[in-house]
């Protein structure tokens, strides 16, 4: 188990040496990133003006208060609240996010899937467990929101971060095909049937 | 007692902040319990930071979660209270915009087609308003639960048949909270709703979800199958977060209506440990908050 301090972006060999239970703090840019952003940029053709190369997204939609741009504050907002949202249902979206944008690291809970799984491998990329529901830390490592983009989608715009120790975040999925979720879930299904005997169920 | 409607509308504004920065002490308390018996290095790790996070939004008095959920108000009206019950609703639902607007708070409501958020955290039917009633004289209580959707998309319904038996019940929970692994933010109160009618036994399930840990179903039959899940379902090792560990869930809550001869409905929806809760109780005496 390794810890890493990465400075975004970074490149396809920083993330290559990472391995599942390694942990990972970032530093400078975090792109937030969640279901309404990738559907209208990868569904309805929308683009950002974001160089997202190296980058690293985390699944979110936070919680801002408008205050004006001001040094500061340069995208007008203040953070309040920023956590993360459940991975699963951007599952479709790492490839492209990959592929199109040169995004490296995905940030989010809950863990993705196998097409995932594959776009990490193939393309050189990470999974960075962080912990649901404890925004209020989180928040503690968000210094500002630089610049937003698709803000139509508000709060699922696409939000430019800049944080500092950011994490530590656990490795949950890596290049090489590791994959905490899916040990831990075939482990649990593996143990179904005792737990059902201890029910008194009969199978 | 006459209800005074400015005030429930200050209050429903005042009880959703409260909800999403303190959580319930029954909750703090699942927490070290779980946290004491906790086996796993990484579930302990996980553990420790959820619970320090507890402390940073108490300290920075900030949002526990950033998930500002779906508002529900759950109203219990008492006897001799007099109120116009659809006035009683729009204070409700105004208390619950000026807390989205005037906080601000991120209005995660939006039109189910459209996909139009109005930022108020309102919208057709929502914030959803259960009323209830009470043999409590002059009493007036409004329970606010927002409801996180990673715990929320983890709701399922089986409409088994008597054939199947408790059985059915057990391990459609079991295979639930397989399903659910790390999506639902464990640990979670796991609620199942057993019998009545599909809407029943759903709304049944988010009943047991909500209540407070400790709580026991009034129907015996409930309260034997929540001791009896509660007991096995930390043996799955699924985990805070799904990232392996004792702590699946704090407990199995269970509730129980009268169905049909034909029907063996059951019903499961999650609470994720961000399980927040506020509650107001106006009586003649003033109003007071809790839990």
């Amino acid at each position: 188990m390794t810890h890493y301090d990465f400075n975004m972006p970074v490149s396809e060999a920083d993330v290559r040496k990472v391995k599942v239970n390694d942990t990972v703090t970032l530093n400078q840019t975090l792109y937030g990133i969640r279901d309404a952003t990738l559907i209208h940029m990868f569904d309805r053709g929308r683009t950002t003006r974001f160089d997202l190369k190296g980058h690293a997204v985390i699944h979110t939609a936070p919680n801002v208060k408008w205050v004006g741009e001001t040094v500061a504050h340069p995208s007008g907002y203040a953070p309040i609240c920023i956590g993360t949202t459940t991975s699963a249902r951007m599952e479709r979206f790492t490839r492209p996010l990959m592929e199109q944008y040169g995004v490296r690291i995905v940030i989010g809970k809950g863990g993705l899937f196998a097409a995932s799984q594959a776009a990490f491998k193939d393309l050189g990329g990470v999974y960075l467990a962080i912990i649901g529901g404890a925004a209020a830390l989180e928040t503690t490592w968000v210094e500002q929101i630089e610049d937003v983009d698709l803000d139509d989608l508000n709060p699922e715009s696409l939000w430019k971060f800049r944080v500092r120790g950011f994490g530590p975040l656990l490795v949950a999925m890596d290049s090489h095909g590791g994959n905490l979720y899916t040990e831990v879930n075939d482990a649990a299904r593996d143990k179904r049937a005792s737990v059902l005997a201890a029910l008194g169920v009969k199978t | 007692m006459k209800v005074d409607l400015k005030a429930v509308e200050e209050a429903c504004k005042e009880l959703y902040i409260r909800a999403v920065k303190i959580l319930p002490p029954d909750i703090k308390d699942g927490f070290a319990r779980l946290d004491k018996t906790e086996t796993d290095a990484t579930g302990k790790s996980v553990l420790g930071t959820m619970i320090l996070n507890i402390k940073v939004a108490e300290d920075t008095n900030n949002l526990l979660c950033q998930d500002t959920g779906i508002p529900i108000y759950n109203v219990v009206i008492g006897r001799g209270l007099e109120v116009d019950g659809h006035a009683l609703k729009q204070a409700i639902a105004a208390g619950c915009a000026r807390a989205t607007r005037e906080h601000p708070l991120r209005s995660s409501v939006v039109h189910p087609v459209t996909r139009k958020n109005e930022h108020t955290s309102c919208g057709r039917l929502v914030p959803v308003i259960n009323i209830d009633f009470s043999d409590e004289q002059d009493v007036l209580s409004i329970e606010m639960i927002p409801k996180g959707s990673g715990s929320e998309n983890n709701s399922w319904l089986k409409m088994a048949i008597p054939a199947d038996g408790v059985d059915a019940v057990k391990t459609f929970v079991i295979d639930c909270v397989l399903e659910a692994g790390g999506k639902t933010c464990p640990p979670t109160i796991v609620g199942v709703g057993v019998g009545g009618t599909a809407d029943l036994c759903v709304h049944l399930s988010k009943v047991a979800a909500t209540r407070p840990l400790g709580s026991h179903c009034t129907d015996p039959e409930g309260a034997k199958l929540e001791s009896e899940l509660s007991a096995v379902v930390n043996k799955l090792g699924v985990g805070p977060q799904g990232l392996g560990g004792d702590s699946t869930s704090f407990a199995v809550h269970v509730e129980t209506a009268a169905t049909h001869i034909t029907m063996n409905p059951v019903a499961v929806n999650m609470q994720c440990h961000s399980a927040r809760r506020a509650r107001a109780i106006f009586t003649p005496q003033g109003l007071s908050y809790g839990f």
